[in-house]
C-alpha cells in the first residue's frame, strides 16, 4: 500500500478547516485511507531556516494501491473535498493550442525495448515551492507503483520553453547517446552514466531495465537537445524549476494501457494550477505505422447500473436518488434515468480503478459508510465436513501428546544441507522441490522429510531435562510428474527419542501404539502391519528397520547414525519413527 | 532429648492446677525459653533451656520435631511488641543528651567553634542545642567563631525520656516523642516472639515413629489403625506429569477449526503447497505485472518450474478477462501470458486452494450453496526477523450463495468474531485484487486502547467467479487472518 506524505498545514488550508489528529484519523478510516503515522519535523534540523518556532507536521497517509489519483495532496484534498461534499468533482478538458501542436515522432528502433510513448502540455501552470515539490513526488510515487519501478512506465517532465518540437522518441547505441543529465555538470555517453548510476542508491534499481539492451531509448527534440534517456534519467537542459511555465509530459514504456493512464493522473492532477484551470493542452504522438493519437485521453466513460442491483450487492435500501448521490461524492457524477431504476454513472479519467459494476457499488457502499450497513446473517444452509487428512491428522496428534511426546512446529522450507548432506544423502535422490530466488540458504527446497526439522528443534533444546521426546505431523513436498504442477505433498508423522540411551523399544512402542490407535493389526497379512531390518544412511547399521503397513511400505524406524547426530549439533543416541500416515485414511 | 521434654510437661501435668505451659521465645533483639504457667498462680517464668541446661536452640529443634509428630503438643505463636534502647540511645540514657553535653562544655567565657567541633558530640550537640535556643555564635570574635551559653541551666528532656523507656514505662511517653527519639536512632521498636506450648490431644511420654506412607502390608494387616501417620506440607509443589504437550499455535488452529465446524462450514483440501501461478494469481484476476508476483516477494520453483496441466479451456477465459475484459468488466488491457501463469511457486496465500474450492463448485450443476474454510501454510519470500516470517498459517473462510450481500458478510464476520471473544468490529474500505468491495477488519484492542486491524474480507470480483462457469447471480463472500497474529 502506497503511503503518500503530506504538510498537515498544507492540507488543512486546502481543506478549508482544521482536523484533530483524531478526527482526521476517522475521515481516513471513513474513506478507506489510513493515518498510519504522525511525524514531526522540527525546523532546525530541516532545510529550512528556521522562521517562526513551529514545527512542520507531516501526515504519512496510506493510500489504497488502485487510486493512483490520491497519490499526492492536491488528489487526496480532491477526492476528500468531494467526498464531503464541500466541491464538485472538476471536468477535465483537453484543448487545442492556439498555435502548433507538440509532436512526438515514435520510430521503430523504440519497438523491441520499450515501444509506446505518450505526451501532453500544462499550459501556463503556476508552481509555488509546495507545489513543484508535491509534482515531483506524484511523479515518484507513480514510478513506484503503477509503473512498476519504472518497467512498465517511466515518466519525463520538461520545460517546454528550453525546447522545440516536434520531438523524436526513438532508440541509439548506447556509445552514440552523449548528453549532460540531469544535476550533472558535463557530458557522458550513455554507457559512461550507466556506470556512474551503478552507485547511485536511488537510480541503481532502474538499471536493470535497458542495461543489457543493444538500444536505449532516448528522446530528442528538434535541435537535438536530449530531453530524456527513459526510464533511467532527463537531461538537465530541459529541467523544470518553480519558475517554469509550460511543462511538456512524455511517458514510455511497455505496458501502453498503464501509460495513458499515468499521463492521466499526472495532468488532471496538476491542471488544477494551470491558468485555464483543469485544462490540458493535446500532443500529437506519431506511432511508427504512422497512426497518429492524440493525447491526453481524458476518456470520460458511461456505465448504467440499477439502483436495485447496487441495494441487492451491499444489503441496504436506498432510494435510486440516493444512491445516485452517494456515487457522486465518490468523484463518479451519477444521475437516475430512464425507468427510475437506472443509474448512470459517469467514470472520470482519474479513476482508473474503476473497471466493472462492482467497483461502482463499493463506493456506494463507502459513501453510505460500511459501518452504517445493517448486519444480518445469510440463511445459506449447509453441513460441516472435515476434510478426511485433518481429521485424522487432528486425531492423532491428541494421542501422540497423550503417549508423552511433545508436538513441535517447524518450517517447511530448509536448506538443501538440512535433507541430504546432513542426513548422509544425495540431493538428487530426494525428489525435493527447488526454490529458484530465495533470500538465504534456509529456504533453498521444501522439505522432503520431518526428521531434519525434529533434529534441529531438538538441538535448539538441549538444556532441556532428557529424555526429549518430540513429533511432527505435517506436510512433505515431492515431485510427482502425475500432477498439474508436478509436486505433492504427503501427510507425514515423525517422532524422535533423544537420551543418554538409544531407546529403540520406546520408538518402536510408540509405532506399536499408532498402529493400535488406527486399528492395524499386528502381522504381516493384509490389513496388519510389519517391521523389517532395513538400513540406509540416516540410520546405524542394523538399527533401522522398514515399515510395511496393509500392503505397502509406509516408512523407516531405527537409531539415528552418529553421523547424523553429530551433523544436527546433538551429543546422545536417538531413535526416530516417520511414517505417511495417507495409507490410513 | 525429646522424652526428656516431654518429661517435663509430664511432670508439671501433675501439678494441682494442671495447666503449666512452656514458653519458647525468639525476639529479635534476644531469644528466650520460658516456662509459664496460667492462669493461675500468677506467670512464673522459667527458662526451660536453663531448667534442663540445654541450648536454647537444642530445645526450639526438639519442640519442632515434637510438633511434626502430630498432636502430642499444642503450640502458638504469640509476639509482641516492645520499646528498646538503642547502643546510642543507651549511652544518652547514661550520659544525657549531646546537645546537653555541649551545653555542659562550654565555659561562661565560651568556646571557640572550632575547637567545640572536635568534641566527641560537638556536631549533632550543636545544631540541637543551636535549634533549642540553648547557645549561640558570634562570629566577631577574634579568633574565629566562638560559642557562648544563652541560658544558665538546660532541662535534658531527651535523657529523662530514654530513661523512662529503660525503667520499662515508655507508654508514657507520646506517639510524637517516641517517634522523634526513633527517627534519632535512639529507639527502636522490637518484636518478640515467642512460642507457648501446650499438652494436644495426643499427649504421651513415649514417642513412636511416624509412618510416612500407607503401605499394602498395613492394609492387610490393618495395622494403620494403630499405627501414627506423619502429616502432609500441603504447601510443597506435587510432581509434575510426565506428559507430552501440543503445540500452543496448533491447539489455536484446533479452536479456530472448531469454530468454523460450529458454524457449518466444510473444510477445504489445502495439502498442496506447490501451487501454478495462474491458480495462485492469475484465476484470482491478480494482473500478471502485479507486484505481488515480483521475485522479491514469492518463492518461484526453478524444479518443477512449470505446471504442466492447466485447465485450457478455463485458462482461455481467465485470460480474456485480464486481457480484454468480459462478463461486464473492462480487464486490464494487457497482453496476458500463458508461461507467467505455468509458472510454479510455493503459494502466497490459501486463496488459491479457495480458487480451486469454489471452481470445482462451478463444476457442480445445479449449483449448490457452500461454505468453505482452510488453515494452513502460506510463503512468503521474507528474511526471517521478528516480525517477519518466511511460512506463516493463513485462516480462511469462504460462502458462496445466490444474492450476498457486504451486510452478510459483516454479519458472518461478526459471528465468527463473537466466537473468538473479539465483539467490537469496525469495517474500513480497502483494496485487494479480487475482491470488490473490500473491507479490512478491524477490533478495538482493549489493552493497547486502540483500532487493531484483525483481518481483510471482501466479495470476490465477478471476473474471478464468471470464467470460472458459476452462475451470474451467485456471490462468494470470503475472509482471511493470520494464525500467527
Amino acid at each position: 500500500m502506497p503511503t503518500v506524505s503530506v504538510k498537515r498545514d498544507l492540507l488543512f488550508r486546502a481543506l478549508g478547516r482544521t482536523y484533530t489528529d483524531e478526527e482526521f484519523d476517522e475521515l481516513c478510516f471513513e474513506f478507506g485511507l489510513e493515518l498510519d503515522e504522525i511525524e514531526i519535523i522540527s525546523k532546525e534540523q530541516g532545510n529550512e531556516k528556521a522562521h517562526g518556532a513551529s514545527d512542520v507536521v507531516l501526515y504519512k497517509i496510506d493510500v489504497p494501491a488502485n487510486r493512483y489519483d490520491l497519490l499526492c495532496l492536491e488528489g487526496l484534498v480532491r477526492g476528500l473535498q468531494v467526498f464531503k461534499e464541500r466541491i464538485k468533482t472538476p471536468m477535465y478538458k483537453r484543448v487545442m493550442p492556439k498555435g502548433e501542436i507538440q509532436k512526438l515522432i515514435i520510430t521503430e528502433e523504440t519497438a523491441k525495448i520499450r515501444p509506446y510513448a505518450v505526451a501532453a502540455v500544462l499550459r501556463n501552470i503556476k508552481f509555488t515551492k509546495d507545489r513543484y515539490d508535491s509534482f515531483i513526488e506524484l511523479q515518484e510515487k507513480l514510478h513506484q507503483n503503477i509503473c512498476r519501478k519504472r518497467a512498465l512506465v517511466a515518466i519525463g517532465t520538461h520545460d517546454l520553453d528550453t525546447l522545440s518540437g516536434p520531438f523524436t522518441y526513438t532508440a541509439k547505441k548506447p556509445s552514440d547517446i552523449k548528453f549532460k543529465p540531469l544535476n550533472k555538470s558535463k557530458e557522458y555517453t550513455a554507457c559512461e552514466l550507466m556506470n556512474i548510476y551503478k552507485t547511485d542508491n536511488q537510480l541503481k534499481h532502474y538499471l536493470h531495465i535497458i542495461e543489457n539492451k543493444p538500444l536505449y531509448p532516448v528522446i530528442y527534440d528538434s535541435k537535438g537537445v536530449i530531453l530524456s534517456m527513459p526510464p533511467i534519467i532527463n537531461g538537465n537542459h530541459s529541467k523544470i524549476t518553480v519558475n517554469t511555465k509550460n511543462v511538456f509530459i512524455e511517458c514510455t514504456g511497455t505496458d501502453f494501457t498503464k501509460a495513458k493512464i499515468v499521463l492521466d493522473v499526472i495532468v488532471t492532477t496538476f491542471s488544477e494550477y494551470c491558468e485555464n484551470q483543469f485544462t490540458v493542452e493535446a500532443a500529437e504522438v506519431v506511432f511508427p505505422n504512422g497512426k497518429l493519437h492524440t493525447f491526453p485521453e481524458l476518456a470520460y466513460r458511461k456505465e448504467m447500473v440499477r439502483a436495485d442491483l447496487i441495494n441487492k450487492k451491499v444489503g441496504i435500501r436506498e432510494t435510486p436518488e440516493n444512491l445516485a448521490k452517494l456515487l457522486t461524492r465518490m468523484c463518479l457524477k451519477s444521475e437516475v434515468i430512464g425507468d427510475g431504476n437506472q443509474i448512470e454513472v459517469e467514470i472520470p479519467p482519474t479513476r482508473a480503478d474503476i473497471i466493472h459494476a462492482c467497483d461502482i457499488i463499493e463506493d456506494a457502499a463507502i459513501a453510505y459508510g460500511y459501518n452504517n450497513i445493517q448486519m444480518t446473517l445469510p440463511k445459506t444452509y449447509t453441513i460441516a465436513n472435515q476434510f478426511p487428512l485433518n481429521k485424522l491428522t487432528e486425531l492423532l496428534r491428541q494421542d501422540m501428546a497423550a503417549a508423552g511426546f511433545t508436538e513441535a512446529l517447524t518450517f517447511a522450507l530448509c536448506s538443501q544441507e538440512d535433507i541430504a548432506d546432513k542426513l548422509g544423502m544425495d540431493i538428487s535422490a530426494t525428489k525435493a522441490v527447488h526454490i529458484s530466488n530465495p533470500k538465504t540458504a534456509e529456504f533453498q527446497v521444501a522439505r522432503t522429510t520431518l526428521l531434519p526439522g525434529l533434529l534441529k528443534t531438538l538441538a535448539a533444546n538441549r538444556k532441556m531435562p532428557l529424555p526429549l521426546k518430540l513429533f511432527e505431523i505435517s506436510d512433505i513436498v515431492i515431485k510427482d510428474s502425475s500432477r498439474d504442477v508436478g509436486a505433492r505433498n504427503y501427510r507425514h508423522l515423525c517422532a524422535v527419542y533423544y537420551n543418554k540411551n538409544p531407546g529403540f523399544e520406546i520408538i518402536h512402542g510408540l509405532l506399536d501404539r499408532i498402529m493400535q490407535l488406527l486399528d492395524v493389526p499386528p502381522g504381516e497379512k493384509k490389513g496388519g502391519y510389519a517391521i523389517k531390518a532395513s538400513e540406509g544412511p540416516v540410520f546405524f547399521p542394523g538399527r533401522c528397520a522398514e515399515i510395511f503397513a496393509r500392503g505397502q511400505s509406509i516408512g523407516k524406524l531405527g537409531v539415528l547414525h552418529p553421523d547424523v547426530i553429530t551433523k544436527f549439533e546433538l551429543t546422545m543416541p536417538c531413535s526416530c519413527v516417520e511414517i505417511n500416515i495417507e495409507p490410513f485414511l | 532429648m525429646l522424652s526428656k521434654l516431654l518429661g517435663i510437661f509430664w511432670n508439671r501435668g501433675k501439678d494441682p492446677d494442671g495447666s503449666k505451659d512452656v514458653t519458647i521465645g525468639c525476639g529479635s533483639s534476644r531469644c528466650s525459653l520460658s516456662f509459664t504457667s496460667l492462669p493461675s498462680p500468677p506467670p512464673s517464668r522459667a527458662e526451660l533451656a536453663t531448667e534442663l541446661g540445654v541450648e536454647h536452640q537444642t530445645v526450639v529443634g526438639a519442640v519442632k520435631s515434637l510438633q511434626a509428630l502430630g498432636q502430642i503438643i499444642e503450640t502458638e505463636l504469640r509476639s509482641t511488641k516492645r520499646w528498646e534502647l538503642t547502643a546510642e540511645g543507651e549511652e544518652i540514657a547514661q550520659e544525657g543528651s549531646h546537645e546537653a553535653r555541649v551545653f555542659r562544655s562550654i565555659p561562661p567565657e565560651g568556646l571557640p567553634q572550632s575547637e567545640l567541633m572536635r568534641l566527641p558530640s560537638g556536631k549533632v550537640g550543636f545544631s540541637k542545642a543551636m535549634s533549642n535556643k540553648w547557645i549561640r555564635v558570634d562570629k566577631s570574635a577574634a579568633d574565629g567563631p566562638r560559642v557562648f551559653r544563652v541560658v544558665d541551666s538546660v532541662e535534658d528532656e531527651v535523657q529523662r525520656r530514654l530513661q523512662l523507656v529503660r525503667g520499662g514505662q515508655a507508654e508514657k511517653l507520646g506517639e510524637k516523642e517516641r517517634s522523634e527519639l526513633r527517627k534519632r536512632k535512639l529507639l527502636t521498636e522490637a518484636t518478640l516472639k515467642t512460642y507457648w506450648v501446650s499438652k494436644g490431644s495426643a499427649f504421651s511420654t513415649s514417642i513412636s515413629k511416624q509412618e510416612t506412607e500407607l503401605s499394602p502390608e498395613m492394609i492387610s494387616s490393618g495395622s494403620w489403625r494403630d499405627r501414627p501417620f506423619k502429616p502432609y506440607n500441603f504447601s510443597a509443589h506435587g510432581v509434575l506429569p510426565d506428559s507430552g504437550h501440543l503445540h500452543p499455535l496448533l491447539k489455536v488452529r484446533s479452536q479456530f477449526r472448531q469454530i468454523f465446524l460450529e458454524m457449518g462450514f466444510t473444510e477445504m483440501p489445502t495439502d498442496n503447497y506447490i501451487e501454478s501461478s495462474f491458480w495462485n494469481f492469475d484465476a484470482l484476476f491478480q494482473p500478471q505485472q502485479h507486484p505481488a508476483r515480483d521475485q522479491h516477494d514469492t518463492f518461484f520453483l526453478r524444479d518443477p518450474a512449470q505446471a504442466q496441466q492447466l485447465p485450457m479451456d478455463y485458462v482461455h477465459r481467465v485470460k480474456r478477462t485480464h486481457s480484454q475484459g468480459g462478463y461486464g468488466s473492462q480487464g486490464y488491457k494487457y497482453t496476458w501470458k500463458l508461461d507467467e501463469a505455468r509458472k510454479n511457486l510455493l503459494r502466497t496465500h490459501t486463496t488459491a486452494a479457495s480458487a480451486r474450492a469454489l471452481y470445482r463448485l462451478a463444476q457442480k450443476k445445479p449449483f449448490t450453496p457452500a461454505k468453505y474454510f482452510s488453515i494452513d501454510r502460506v510463503f512468503r519470500n521474507e528474511t526471517l526477523d521478528a516480525t517477519h516470517l518466511a511460512e506463516f498459517h493463513q485462516i480462511e473462510g469462504v460462502v458462496a450463495d445466490h444474492g450476498l450481500t457486504l451486510g452478510h458478510l459483516m454479519g458472518v464476520l461478526r459471528e465468527f468474531f463473537t466466537k473468538l471473544g473479539i465483539t467490537q468490529l469496525r469495517f474500513k474500505p480497502a483494496y485487494n485484487p479480487y475482491t470488490e468491495p473490500s473491507m479490512e477488519i478491524f477490533s478495538y484492542h482493549q489493552g493497547l486502547k486502540k483500532w487493531v486491524e484483525v483481518g481483510n474480507s471482501g466479495i470476490f470480483r465477478p471476473e474471478m467467479l464468471l470464467p470460472m462457469g458459476l452462475p451470474e447471480n451467485v456471490s462468494v463472500i470470503a475472509w482471511g487472518l493470520s494464525l500467527e497474529r
